[in-house]
C-alpha cells in the first residue's frame, strides 16, 4: 500500500521495538495524529525479542544515571501496565549470588547503589535464605530483590502497539525510513510505503538509530552492537525455577553476566553473552559461546547439567560504548536535537530498556507537551482486545468455545496446544504481520520441543487459506522465503 | 457443561500403522466399544506421506507404498464396529484413564477401560544437536519436508544438504532429486549409515548422491535463507576436527538426525519411560507401568519397518481388550537387561514363569558373524541363542525365548 495523500502526522515514531511502541501508546492518550514506522515485517523484530525478559528493579546501574531513573520509574509503572494490557507477567523476585565469600562486598556495592536510586526493599541474604527463596540457587551470599519480575518482551511490545492502534495510532510495517527531508517546518520521512510529513519525530530505531539520525543530518552518536547469545530449555526440563538468578556482575563483561531466568511458561533461559560484533543484524549462535553459557550457568546451578535445550537464539544490545574505548558505562540518551528541533532521539536503549520503556515514553510525552498542547482524549482506552489461549482454559470453557467455533477444536501446535482459532486470530492482527515468526510470537506455535516440526505444514495451509501465496510465505519477511512455489506434477 | 463421561472399553490414541492394528487387535480379542482417535484429518499416520514403495513385506507378503499399506489396514478397521475419530487430538491422559479430547466436533472427556498408546514419534531438531550459526529459513526436518513435498506439492528449495542418514532423509534425497532439487550430499556423524541398507543403495548410490560418513554440519550460514553450510569431519568422540571444514553452498538443509518416541501423554499419565528406547517400559503384554495403559509402535521404540509396528499394535490391542474385560495379568517382575553390544531389548519386563515369548532388540554397532545370547543374570543359564551373519544398528531384530523364565535376564551379542 503506497501512501497517496500527504497527511501531516503530529508525531512519527521510527522503530517498533518496546520503546517505540511504549511511546506510541503513551502518546495515543492525547489528541494527536500518530504513525509508527517499522522496517521489519513485524514489531519487536530487533532488540525487543532477544533479551532475558526481566523486569529490572534498578540496582545494576549507577545512581543518578538516566538508566537508573527511568528503570526505577518504569518499575513503578510496568506491572500495572502489563496487567492493564493483559500481558502475562509475574513478580518473581531475583537473586544476585556470590559464590565466594569475598564477593559479599560487591553485593553490598550493588545494594548501596540501588538504595541511592530508590530501588525498594533490597536485602542482603545468607546461604540459608538463598535456599529458601530459590532451592535451585546456591551461593554464600546474595542480594535479594523482591520486586524484580519477568514478562514476555515481544508480547508486551505487541500489546503496547495494539492498544495504541485501538486509540487511532497507525502502524506501518516494512517501512524503513530511507531519507529525511525538511519542508515548511515539517519532517518528511521517505519510506517504500510512501513519504510522511511529521511535526515531531521520535527516533527509537534501536541499533539503527544512529543511521536514521544521520539521514536527518544529526551525527552526534555512534551505536555499537553487542551480541548476546541464549539457550532455552524445554518446559518439562524437570527443574522448576522460581526466579532469575544472576552472578555478581563480572568486571570484564559488558553485560550483567550469564544468568538463569525462568519464562512464564516454565522454560529456563541461559545467557546472554556480551560480545561486540560488526554487523547490527548478526544474531548467529556460536559453538564457543554455547559451551561458555553452559559452563558458567552450570557453576551457578549445577542441576542445569542434566537438562536439554530446545532452542538457541541471540539478541543485539545497542550500546553507546565503543568496545575499543576506555568507557565501560554508557547512559541512555533521551534528547531533542539542537540542530533539528522537534527531532527526539532515544539512543543506546539497551538493558534495562524493557523496564524503562514506560518511563521513557512518559519523558517523551513531556518533551512534546512542552512544545505543543497535549489534549487528553476523553475516550482513551488503556486496554487491548483480550487474547485467549486455549492451553490456559479449563474444561468447560474449552468445550464452550469449541461448541461456538469449531476452529477452537482444531489443534495446530501439539507441544503448546495452540488451536486454529488462535492462529487465524494472530494472522488477522491489526498490523498485517503474516510471517511464520509473527504467528510464533503471538501464539507460541513452534516454541515447543518439536520446534515447528508438527505445526509448520499446518500453518502453511492456514496461511494459504488466509490468502497468502505459497511462494510469499516467509519466516520473518525479506528474503526469508520458506518455499519456491509449487512442484510440477 | 462437561458432566457426563463417555466410556469405551478400549481407546487407541493414534491411527498410524500401530494404532490401526491395535484397534483391530482389540476387536479380535472381543472388545465391544473401541474408539480410535487420530489427530490428522485422515487415518494412516506418517504412512500417508510415505509415497515410496517398501511397506508390507512381512504383514502382506508383498511390497506396497505407505498409503496402500495404510489403506489395507483402514479397510479392515472400517469393517469393524470401531468408532473412528479423525481431526481429534488427545490433550491429556490421567493415570485412571480419563482422556481429554479436542476436535472440531467438540471438546470432551472420555473414560477408557484400557488405553493403547500409539502416538508415534517426532523428529530430532536442529537445536537438539546444537548446530551453531544463523537462523534462516530453509532448515527443515526431513519428515516435515516430506509432508510439504508429498502432501502439499510444495517446492522447498533448489539445492539441499541432508544431515543424518536416517531413513526419511535417505528417502527424501531421492524424492528431491526426482523433483529437480540438487542434493549436494548426505552427511552422517557416525561411521555407519543409520538408515536401512536398501535405502542407502536405492536412494543414494543409484543416484550418485554422496554419503559422507564421520562428517557433520558445524555451522549454518545465511541471514534470511540458508546460503551454505559448513561441514567437517569428526573424530572418535564425534567432535569436529579443526582444519577439515568445507563450505557447501545450498539453500536448504534437511535434518534426518533421529526420531524420538512422542511420550508427552504417557508422561502425563505417569508411565515410566526407558532411557534406552525413549519409550515406555513394558511387559510381554505391552503393558506399561500404569495398569491398563499399553504401548506399541514408534511411541514404544523406533521401528525400522512399519510392519513390526503393526504386529506390536495387534498384540497391544489384544492385551488391552483383555484388560478392559477384567483380566488382570500378574505384571512383569522379571527384568531384562541389554548386555554387551546390545542397545536395547524389549520388553523390559516379563511375567515370571512366561514361556515362548518373542523379543525385539537392536545392536549398538554393526557386527559380523555374531551370536546373540539370552542368559540368566543369576544362574548364567542360556535361555536362547541365535546366530546372525551380520547385524546393523538400523535393523530391529527378533529372538524367541522358549523356556519359562523366572530370573532376570540379559541379552548380549558376541562376535
Amino acid at each position: 500500500m503506497v501512501e497517496k495523500k500527504s497527511a501531516v502526522y503530529d508525531v512519527v515514531v521510527i522503530g517498533g521495538g518496546v520503546v517505540g511502541c511504549a511511546v506510541l501508546r503513551e502518546l495515543s492518550r492525547y489528541d494527536l495524529n500518530l504513525l509508527l514506522l517499522e522496517r521489519e515485517t513485524d514489531l519487536a523484530e530487533g532488540v525487543s525479542k532477544g533479551n532475558s525478559g526481566v523486569i529490572h528493579a534498578g540496582f545494576n546501574v549507577p545512581a543518578g544515571s538516566l538508566k537508573a531513573k527511568t528503570n526505577v520509574a518504569g518499575l513503578g509503572m510496568i506491572y500495572g501496565l502489563a496487567a492493564e494490557l493483559g500481558v502475562p507477567h509475574r513478580k518473581t523476585g531475583k537473586l544476585v549470588v556470590a559464590l565466594a565469600g569475598e564477593d559479599r562486598g560487591r553485593l553490598e556495592g550493588l545494594k548501596t547503589e540501588g538504595d541511592k536510586s530508590g530501588v525498594p526493599d533490597l536485602e542482603l541474604v545468607d546461604e540459608a535464605a538463598i535456599r529458601r527463596l530459590e532451592p535451585l540457587a546456591r551461593g554464600r551470599w546474595a542480594l535479594y530483590s523482591p520486586h524484580t519480575g519477568i514478562i514476555s518482551p515481544y508480547e508486551f511490545t505487541i500489546a503496547l502497539a495494539e492498544c495504541a492502534t485501538q486509540n487511532d495510532a497507525r502502524v506501518l510495517l516494512e517501512a524503513p525510513v530511507e531519507a529525511v527531508g525538511f519542508d515548511g517546518g515539517l519532517f518528511r520521512l521517505s519510506t517504500p510505503k510512501g513519504t510522511f510529513a511529521a511535526r515531531f519525530v521520535v527516533n527509537s530505531a534501536g541499533p539503527f538509530a544512529d543511521d536514521v539520525a544521520r539521514l536527518a543530518g544529526i551525527d552526534d552518536y555512534r551505536i555499537f552492537p553487542y551480541r548476546g547469545e541464549y539457550l532455552i530449555s524445554d518446559k518439562d526440563c524437570g527443574l522448576r525455577l522460581g526466579m532469575p538468578v544472576y552472578p555478581v556482575p563480572p568486571r570484564d563483561d559488558p553485560g550483567l553476566g550469564i544468568h538463569i531466568t525462568p519464562t512464564l511458561e516454565g522454560n529456563i533461559i541461559l545467557g546472554p553473552s556480551a560480545e561486540p560484533v560488526d554487523d547490527k543484524r548478526d544474531v548467529a549462535s556460536t559453538r564457543k559461546v554455547i559451551a561458555r553459557i553452559k559452563a558458567e550457568s552450570g557453576r551457578l546451578m549445577p542441576e542445569l547439567a542434566r537438562i536439554s535445550f530446545i532452542h538457541s537464539y541471540a539478541g543485539i544490545r545497542p550500546k553507546l560504548v565503543d568496545p575499543s574505548g576506555k568507557d565501560r558505562f554508557g547512559d541512555f540518551v533521551v534528547e531533542e536535537s539542537g540542530l533539528r528541533p522537534g527531532w527526539i532521539s532515544l539512543l543506546g536503549i539497551e538493558s534495562p530498556g524493557l523496564t524503562s520503556a514506560p518511563a521513557i515514553a512518559r519523558m517523551v510525552a513531556g518533551m512534546i507537551g512542552a512544545k505543543t498542547d497535549l489534549r487528553p482524549k476523553p475516550d482513551f482506552n488503556p486496554t487491548r482486545p483480550l487474547r485467549t489461549r486455549f492451553a490456559n482454559l479449563g474444561d468447560n470453557e474449552r468445550a464452550e468455545r469449541v461448541a461456538n467455533d469449531a476452529d477452537w477444536g482444531e489443534m495446530i501446535c501439539r507441544c503448546e496446544h495452540v488451536t486454529r482459532a488462535e492462529v487465524v486470530a494472530a494472522l488477522r492482527n491489526p498490523f498485517g504481520a503474516r510471517t511464520m515468526d509473527a504467528v510464533k510470537r503471538r501464539t507460541r506455535c513452534g516454541m515447543g520441543r518439536c520446534q515447528g516440526g508438527f505445526c509448520t505444514p499446518r500453518i502453511v495451509k492456514i496461511l494459504q487459506d488466509e490468502g497468502v501465496l505459497v511462494e510469499r510465505i516467509t519466516k520473518r519477511g525479506g528474503g526469508s522465503r520458506l518455499f519456491f512455489g509449487r512442484l510440477k506434477g | 457443561m462437561i458432566d457426563t463421561l463417555e466410556t469405551h472399553d478400549v481407546v487407541v490414541i493414534g491411527g498410524g500403522p500401530a494404532g490401526l492394528a491395535a484397534a483391530l487387535g482389540a476387536r479380535r480379542a472381543g472388545a465391544g466399544k473401541v474408539l480410535l482417535v487420530e489427530r490428522d484429518r485422515t487415518l494412516g499416520g506418517i504412512l500417508n506421506q510415505c509415497v515410496h514403495d517398501g511397506f508390507g513385506l512381512f504383514l502382506y507378503k508383498e511390497t506396497i507404498s505407505g498409503p496402500e499399506y495404510s489403506e489395507r489396514l483402514v479397510e479392515d478397521v472400517v469393517r469393524e464396529p470401531i468408532k473412528v475419530e479423525t481431526g481429534a487430538m488427545v490433550l491429556d491422559l490421567t493415570p485412571d484413564r480419563v482422556l481429554r479430547i479436542n476436535s472440531r466436533s467438540g471438546y470432551r472427556l472420555v473414560r477408557a477401560g484400557a488405553v493403547v498408546l500409539a502416538m508415534g514419534c517426532r523428529e530430532r531438531t536442529r537445536e537438539m544437536i546444537e548446530i551453531p550459526g544463523t537462523r534462516p529459513a530453509g532448515v527443515f526436518t526431513a519428515g516435515s519436508a516430506q509432508n510439504l513435498v508429498n502432501l502439499q506439492n510444495i517446492r522447498i528449495g533448489n539445492a539441499a544438504v541432508i544431515l543424518g542418514s536416517g531413513d526419511i532423509g535417505l528417502i527424501m534425497a531421492r524424492r528431491l532429486t526426482f523433483e529437480g532439487v540438487a542434493v549436494k550430499g548426505v552427511f552422517e556423524i557416525m561411521p555407519w549409515a543409520s538408515g536401512l541398507e536398501r535405502n542407502v543403495r536405492q536412494c543414494l548410490l543409484d543416484f550418485g548422491i554422496p554419503l559422507e560418513l564421520r562428517s557433520t554440519v558445524v555451522e549454518i550460514r545465511g541471514r534470511d535463507r540458508v546460503e551454505s553450510v559448513v561441514v567437517a569431519k569428526v573424530d572418535g568422540k564425534l567432535m569436529p576436527i579443526p582444519g577439515t571444514e568445507s563450505v557447501v553452498p545450498c539453500d536448504t538443509l534437511l535434518l534426518s538426525v533421529g526420531l524420538i518416541p512422542e511420550n508427552e501423554l504417557s508422561k502425563r499419565a505417569g508411565v515410566a519411560l526407558s532411557s534406552l528406547t525413549g519409550g515406555a517400559v513394558v511387559d510381554e503384554n505391552c503393558m506399561t507401568s500404569v495398569p491398563g495403559v499399553f504401548s506399541c509402535g514408534n511411541v514404544l521404540h523406533i521401528h525400522d519397518v512399519a510392519d513390526w509396528a503393526s504386529f506390536e499394535g495387534f498384540a497391544a490391542g489384544e492385551s488391552a481388550a483383555r484388560y478392559a474385560a477384567g483380566e488382570r495379568p500378574a505384571g512383569g517382575t522379571v527384568r531384562i537387561f541389554a548386555g554387551p553390544n546390545v542397545k536395547y531389548a524389549l520388553p523390559q519386563l516379563l511375567t515370571a514363569g512366561t514361556a515362548g515369548t518373542e523379543w525385539s532388540f537392536r545392536v549398538a554397532r554393526p557386527l559380523r558373524n555374531v551370536q546373540v545370547v539370552v542368559k540368566g543374570k543369576a544362574t548364567d543359564k542360556v535361555y536362547a541363542r541365535k546366530k546372525f551373519g551380520r547385524l546393523l544398528p538400523s535393523e530391529l531384530q527378533k529372538i524367541k525365548v522358549r523356556p519359562a523364565v523366572a530370573e532376570d535376564l540379559e541379552v548380549s551379542c558376541h562376535e
